[in-house]
């Protein structure tokens, strides 16, 4: 580091100033920024921690924002009851790890009281939303952490970094307040409460360069590995109790890998040998479909799925 | 990306850059067309496009609906609010706040200006610049963007002529360096047939610049930070409290502008208190010196009194503290702003109780008139505000800085966000606004 503040010239060069940020820490400066913001701010913070990659980058950010003291929120996990068991051992790890505290709202209660009902594709996404929502009511958390990104889907791209719920977590994009600068605007409510995006302006490949960069430790199921799957919908779903496979479907041996993380049915391998980041990182670079595009059934159902789960308060 | 090298998996810099464009100029065009060529769209994307289009009864893919989320903005064909994009070239990340050009949504240009290096303002190269062109160099003067893109639209449509694009370049570029814009670039393009957005067209041999993606990929994204007032506004004090960190106290913060080192004397405002620097802890590791946008956590050497709220600075540097500030501000709500109005401002991470004191004057965008004493602020008007805070606060100019310059006006009630501002003069000097009640003989 020189000892005089040169004058830095763009351009050609524009990493080589002294004072630039590269993407990685720009990105990760700002989602730091958003988490110190909200424990400065609000009363009951929570992260939505569903050990899918994208909540494992926010924990870890958010480790990074508070060192050397503990972090200042608890976790929440919405276990639709379809999880992936290497991910439920991966999230009971981390939150012993760290002296973390878990809550759990779980479908399958919501089910077993007859609140909710199983959809007759077996899907249990959508069915996420009661649940979440009756928790954060009822634990009084007043900003909630998502993994959401802007660059998932065309609603998300509308999204804002704090998002204001009402009081049934209902999202309305003509309520929206306009962001400023870096100058969050956190002020809600009784009964209302902010949803958290510190991962708003990160792409899927910026997630995966950071976990390579900070050597963050991945459930097993994002490289690949050898797993009975059977096609439905054009995608690859994991054999299982949830719902599969169906007659006409057959259950084949694969060497896959997962994109996303989420419910058994409805999150879709992908074929791969990519084992280690660097593979993960180079396939994700080469490939020409999104991750949702590649891997999630319940955006497809139609072209307003996305916009209309929001609406009713899913993540 | 088609093709993968180590090298676009590399770190690269970040550029955040902003589009405004009357409606009809095609700005949904150029930024599919750019997401399009530089192959950041993929299959699904795309083929949800060309879906979306053949149900509508359209012949090619209508890029425009890669851009267009929401389904009421799809129906009456219009985009109703910011929209962020992403995309990566090998030289470069981007982030594009989308906003859209109709008069009513001034807000919206001004949010995503706020955060903005670069600014892209579209024309119709057959209507050249018109009053919302002005608007346009208007907000992004006033928001202080450093880069400003003139691009030429629609060149197809004039036989690709050099002097019709000239003669625009010319008229905008005259009108944006006398509101004090900085830099400005003209680029002539073809959104639709893909001239001089990400390849260089061959039907303007007479153009010898940067095609528009060339551009952004070059611009510089850092500044001179020598001539910056170093600030951190304090977010959050950490205190472990564990055996094996008894006495650590760190100061986190987002460094707002200039740069601190290890040593340094500091003064923390509003208190005056002084102190120096013992270390700087930036996400793990100690450095000796950090900059502006690293969040950071900084130790002192004397154990004082700091909390949320606080700006450090260094002691040769402090800016005044004042509880009367006159600024520029955008009005974002749709109840308006009156004299009197109780509020709550927010400057960097201190909120304290405001009042309105004085509203002098309203700014009609299209040609600088100033009309005194509007006596209140609806939705998108652009003004001068008198306010006087319950506290003191150490402000900057905007010109100054842009994250200690601006502050925004919160409802006590319902926590809306109801304003914008920006501390100081409007423009950069010499002031070219008309003051309709008396002409003081401005000379331009």
């Amino acid at each position: 580091m020189t000892t005089t503040v040169a004058t830095v010239k763009g351009g050609e060069d524009g990493t080589a100033s002294p004072y630039a940020l590269s993407h990685l820490d720009a990105l990760e400066s700002e989602a730091v920024h958003i988490f110190r913001e909200v424990a400065g701010e609000f009363e009951r913070p929570v992260i939505l921690f569903s050990g899918g990659k994208d909540s494992i980058v926010m924990l870890h950010l958010a480790l990074k924002a508070f060192a050397p003291a503990a972090i200042p929120f608890s976790l929440l996990h919405v276990d639709t009851g379809h999880n992936f068991p290497e991910v439920l051992e991966y999230r009971d790890r981390v939150v012993a790890a760290h002296g973390l505290r878990l809550h759990v709202a779980s479908v399958q209660d919501y089910i077993d009281r007859g609140v909710l009902k199983e959809r007759p594709d077996g899907t249990r996404n959508p069915l996420q939303t009661l649940p979440l929502t009756e928790k954060i009511q009822s634990e009084k958390f007043d900003a909630v952490f998502g993994g959401g990104r802007r660059d998932e889907e065309k609603a998300r791209a509308k999204e804002r970094v704090f998002s204001l719920r009402d009081e049934f977590s209902q999202w309305d994009p003509r309520r929206q307040r306009p962001e400023l600068w870096n100058l969050y605007n956190g002020r809600h409510a009784p009964g209302e409460h902010v949803r958290v995006f510190p991962l708003s302006n990160w792409t899927e490949l910026d997630v995966w360069q950071y976990i390579a960069r900070e050597g963050i430790e991945l459930p097993e199921i994002y490289f690949a590995h050898e797993r009975e799957v059977f096609k439905r919908a054009g995608m690859w779903l994991t054999a299982g109790e949830w719902g599969g496979p169906k007659d006409g479907e057959t259950v084949e041996k694969r060497l896959v890998r997962y994109r996303t993380v989420g419910d058994m049915s409805c999150t879709g391998a992908v074929d791969s040998d990519a084992v280690s980041l660097e593979q993960v990182i180079t396939e994700i670079a080469a490939s020409r479909l999104t991750e949702r595009g590649a891997t999630r059934a319940d955006d497809k159902m139609s072209e307003a799925a996305m916009e209309d789960r929001k609406r009713e308060g899913y993540f | 990306m088609s093709t993968t090298t180590t090298e676009e998996l590399s770190a690269t810099t970040l550029l955040r850059f902003a589009t405004a464009g009357s409606v009809d100029d095609g700005k949904s065009t150029l930024v599919g067309r750019l997401l399009h060529d530089s192959k950041s769209i993929l299959t699904d994307q795309l083929e949800a496009v060309e879906r979306a289009s053949a149900s509508r009864g359209q012949e090619a893919p209508d890029l425009a609906l890669l851009t267009d989320g929401l389904r009421a903005e799809r129906e009456q064909g219009i985009t109703i609010d910011v929209a962020y994009r992403y995309f990566a070239t090998p030289r470069r990340r981007f982030i594009l706040a989308d906003t859209p050009g109709h008069v009513q949504y001034t807000r919206n240009m001004v949010t995503g200006a706020s955060t903005a290096e670069l600014t892209v303002i579209l024309v119709d190269a057959r209507n050249g610049v018109v009053e919302q062109t002005r608007r346009h160099a208007a907000i992004a003067a006033l928001l202080r963007v450093p880069h400003v893109v003139l691009a030429v639209n629609k060149m197809d449509l004039v036989d690709y002529q050099e002097s019709i694009f000239a003669a625009i370049a010319e008229e905008f570029t005259a009108y944006a360096l006398e509101l004090g814009v900085p830099e400005i670039t003209a680029i002539p393009i073809s959104a639709l047939a893909g001239d001089n957005v990400v390849d260089p067209s061959a039907n303007m041999d007479w153009y010898g610049g940067p095609t528009f993606l060339e551009h952004l990929e070059t611009v510089p994204v850092t500044h001179d930070l020598s001539h910056c007032h170093a600030r951190l506004p304090v977010q959050y004090v950490i205190r472990p409290q564990t055996a094996e960190h008894p006495d650590y106290r760190g100061y986190a913060g987002q460094i707002a502008a200039g740069s601190f080192r290890v040593g340094e004397s500091v003064t923390v405002l509003p208190s005056g208190r002084k102190s120096k620097i013992s270390g700087i802890d930036l996400l793990g590791e100690p450095v000796d010196i950090a900059w502006t946008t690293q969040s950071v956590t900084v130790l002192l050497e004397d154990d004082i009194d700091i909390s949320r709220g606080d700006l450090l600075v260094p002691t040769k540097d402090a800016p005044p503290t004042t509880q009367d500030i006159e600024a520029t501000v955008c009005h974002v709500a749709d109840a308006p702003l009156t004299v009197n109005h109780r509020v709550l401002l927010k400057h960097g991470t201190r909120t304290v109780k405001a009042i309105v004191k004085d509203i002098p004057s309203r700014l009609t965008l299209d040609d600088l008139s100033l009309h005194p004493h509007p006596g209140q602020l609806v939705a998108n008007d652009i003004g001068r505000v008198k306010i006087r805070t319950a506290e003191p606060l150490p402000v900057d100019s905007y010109a100054d800085s842009r994250r200690t310059g601006s502050f925004i006006l919160i409802d006590p009630n319902d926590g809306t966000t109801l304003t914008a501002g920006m501390v100081g003069e409007s423009f950069a000097s010499p002031e070219p606004v008309k003051d309709e009640a008396e002409d003081d003989g401005w000379d331009f």
